[in-house]
């Protein structure tokens, strides 16, 4: 029989509360690869698991900057060197003319950097994940709350770890099969 | 931060959310929708009527697109009809869904998170049918890909000081946003579906368009990083759309539409004919599936608080159009005056000030704001002057203008109401899709309201 490596260790909780205080004392324990499971977005949870860099807002404003330059570049080049039209005597280099492109295309290319950037950084779309083959984890997008310890960590052992998670009066304890 | 958090169901007022539910039966409840319950005979109905509108839609433009906009009734002076005044309309009754999705989540009002799904779906299907009105009222439709700039061998540009131009810009940024925000919102629920539903075929698509969202902590606070971000810059883009609409107006010399006091004229009567319509929707939605405890009497007052004000805003606009006319002293902005009083469209005009101004004060009393059956008539009164207002705008000012012997009448033909009435059709199709296939009230917004949510360090 094939010999399936472990993912990690997963622990099922009934609350938010429990997830977090879970999380927070996974963390103190020493644990460092870890990762929790909401149906929701909870304040605290990301830094009760010690996720502290989040790049979205960089991302965000090098998308911005990046649309509004090349909308005001665009419409000079166009305007002033490739195809220069008087229009009632206007300067071709008309800005106030120019700004509301300009803004257009901020909006625009920040927007798209703030949903695909935040994509990639989450490495979504992922369809296949290790955590779905425990089956209770349908629960984790309704109303159960997950915290998983992943074999990578240094202090994983599988019992050792599992004996752990179930001093924090989790529901349910199951190993995830990578 | 040790401050306690008053939830949002301890407010003095209406809750947001019936007390009484769990993470799990709020998502039951919001997800059978989608997933268990049967398509009802009055859902095939209302869907069939607006299929059959909107084949009259396509029918009026297939023939458009044969002989030509010669069909509809524009003429000169008139060269702006139909079209132009269904563009206007439409995307203002975009704006709601942008505001609430967008400016109510910066204010932090926690009472959005109920309506912004199916207002932020609103907003597409409004927007995809304003985005027909420009491009079929072209003469040569099949060139409108030469409204953006693209290299292309006759070594022609767009010009850049030309409001319609900005105004490609404009619209086509807001629905793709639109289309983003709308979309990233409802990723954590097409994962619910995908491990709420037991059709194979159901699992498959849902579990291809959730992304493979597991709902990690890490996931979450980008998530949230990013929606935030993307609500604050929608918030501008929102105001912005219609500004830049009302530009198409104001940057011409017609009398009527050269002023400054259209950008915020256009925003507020963009944002008070969205909420009309956001009503008309939300009040059958939640009556015919049983939403009451979802979007509450608290809601409908809400929107109703938001229609009087914008709808005051929109009447200084008249009043100040109208005081310019005899303030500025000139006498073709004065004759304007007189000719939407007077003229051959002063039946539109007075109808209009009925239906925008006098009908809805009665919005302050107390009782017809909880009353969902007055909200839903006086929401269709509304909308009915905002129409007649872009009718008012577009058509009375151009029918007279600076030299009397180029005046001229705009008489709609058969075929500019059938499109329009069309588009109605096609929006309330769309509509009827999107309440049977996808989450109308978000499920992860609805749980953040639940009192469990809340969470101690």
């Amino acid at each position: 029989m094939k010999r399936t490596r472990v993912y990690g260790t997963m622990a099922e909780f009934d609350s938010a509360q429990a997830l977090v205080d879970a999380a927070h004392r996974t963390h103190e324990a020493g644990y460092q690869k870890i990762d929790a499971y909401s149906p929701f977005p909870i304040e605290g949870l990301a830094e009760a698991i010690g996720f502290h860099s989040n790049r979205v807002p960089l991302v965000v404003l090098i998308g911005g900057l990046l649309g509004g330059l090349s909308g005001y570049a665009l419409q000079y080049w166009v305007s002033v060197i490739s195809y220069p039209i008087n229009v009632g005597g206007k300067p071709y280099h008309s800005w106030p003319a120019f700004i509301v492109v300009t803004f257009e295309m901020t909006i625009l290319f920040g927007g798209i950097f703030a949903v695909f950037g935040m994509l990639a950084l989450n490495g979504l779309p992922m369809p296949y994940h290790p955590v779905f083959n425990v089956p209770r984890f349908a629960f984790a997008t309704k109303d159960r709350f997950f915290l998983i310890v992943f074999s990578t960590d240094p202090k994983y052992n599988p019992s050792g770890t599992r004996s752990f998670l179930e001093s924090l009066g989790p529901r349910s304890i199951a190993e995830v099969p990578d | 931060m040790d401050e306690p958090r008053q939830p949002a169901t301890l407010s003095d007022r209406a809750p947001v959310i019936e007390p009484g539910y769990t993470f799990g039966s709020v998502t039951d409840k919001i997800s059978s929708i989608v997933l268990t319950r049967p398509t009802s005979n009055g859902w095939f109905l209302g869907f069939g009527v607006a299929f059959l509108l909107t084949m009259m839609m396509l029918y009026a433009i297939g023939y458009l697109f044969v002989r030509g906009v010669g069909i509809w009734g524009i003429t000169i002076p008139i060269g702006w009809g139909f079209a132009i005044v269904n563009f206007v309309w439409w995307i203002g009754i975009g704006h709601a869904g942008t505001l609430i999705s967008a400016i109510l989540l910066l204010l932090r009002q926690s009472w959005r998170n109920s309506i912004n799904r199916f207002a932020e779906a609103m907003t597409l299907f409004a927007v995809a049918c304003a985005g027909t009105f420009p491009l079929i009222h072209m003469g040569r439709p099949w060139l409108a890909y030469w409204l953006f700039p693209y290299p292309n061998t006759m070594n022609y540009w767009p010009q850049f000081r030309s409001p319609l131009v900005w105004d490609v810009f404009a619209v086509s940024t807001y629905a793709t946003i639109s289309f983003l925000f709308w979309f990233i919102g409802l990723v954590p629920d097409l994962a619910t579906l995908r491990d709420r539903s037991t059709n194979r075929w159901a699992q498959m698509i849902y579990g291809i368009l959730a992304l493979g969202w597991r709902g990690s902590a890490r996931h979450w606070h980008r998530y949230e990083t990013a929606y935030l971000l993307l609500a604050g810059l929608a918030t501008p883009l929102v105001l912005s759309v219609h500004t830049v609409v009302s530009f198409d107006f104001a940057i011409a010399i017609v009398p009527g539409w050269h002023t400054t006091i259209f950008p915020p004229y256009f925003v507020a009567g963009a944002i008070y004919s969205g909420f009309a319509m956001v009503l008309m929707l939300a009040i059958p939605i939640r009556k015919f599936y049983g939403l009451e405890d979802f979007i509450t009497e608290r809601h409908l007052q809400n929107s109703a608080k938001v229609m009087l004000a914008t709808g005051l805003i929109v009447a200084y606009g008249y009043g100040i159009e109208a005081f310019m006319g005899w303030y500025s002293g000139n006498r073709y902005d004065a004759f304007l005056l007189w000719n939407r009083l007077h003229g051959p469209y002063a039946p539109c005009y007075y109808a209009l000030l009925a239906c925008n101004i006098f009908i809805p004060q009665l919005l302050w009393i107390r009782k017809l704001r909880t009353s969902p059956l007055a909200l839903f008539l006086l929401s269709a009164v509304i909308l009915v002057g905002m129409w007649l207002e872009r009718f008012i705008i577009v058509v009375v000012s151009l029918h007279r203008d600076f030299l009397t012997s180029s005046w001229g009448m705009y008489y709609p033909t058969r075929w500019d109401w059938m499109t329009f009435i069309g588009t109605i059709g096609l929006f309330l199709a769309a509509m009827f899709l999107f309440v049977r296939i996808l989450p109308m009230i978000s499920i992860f917004e609805m749980r953040t309201l639940l009192p469990e949510a809340e969470v101690k360090e």
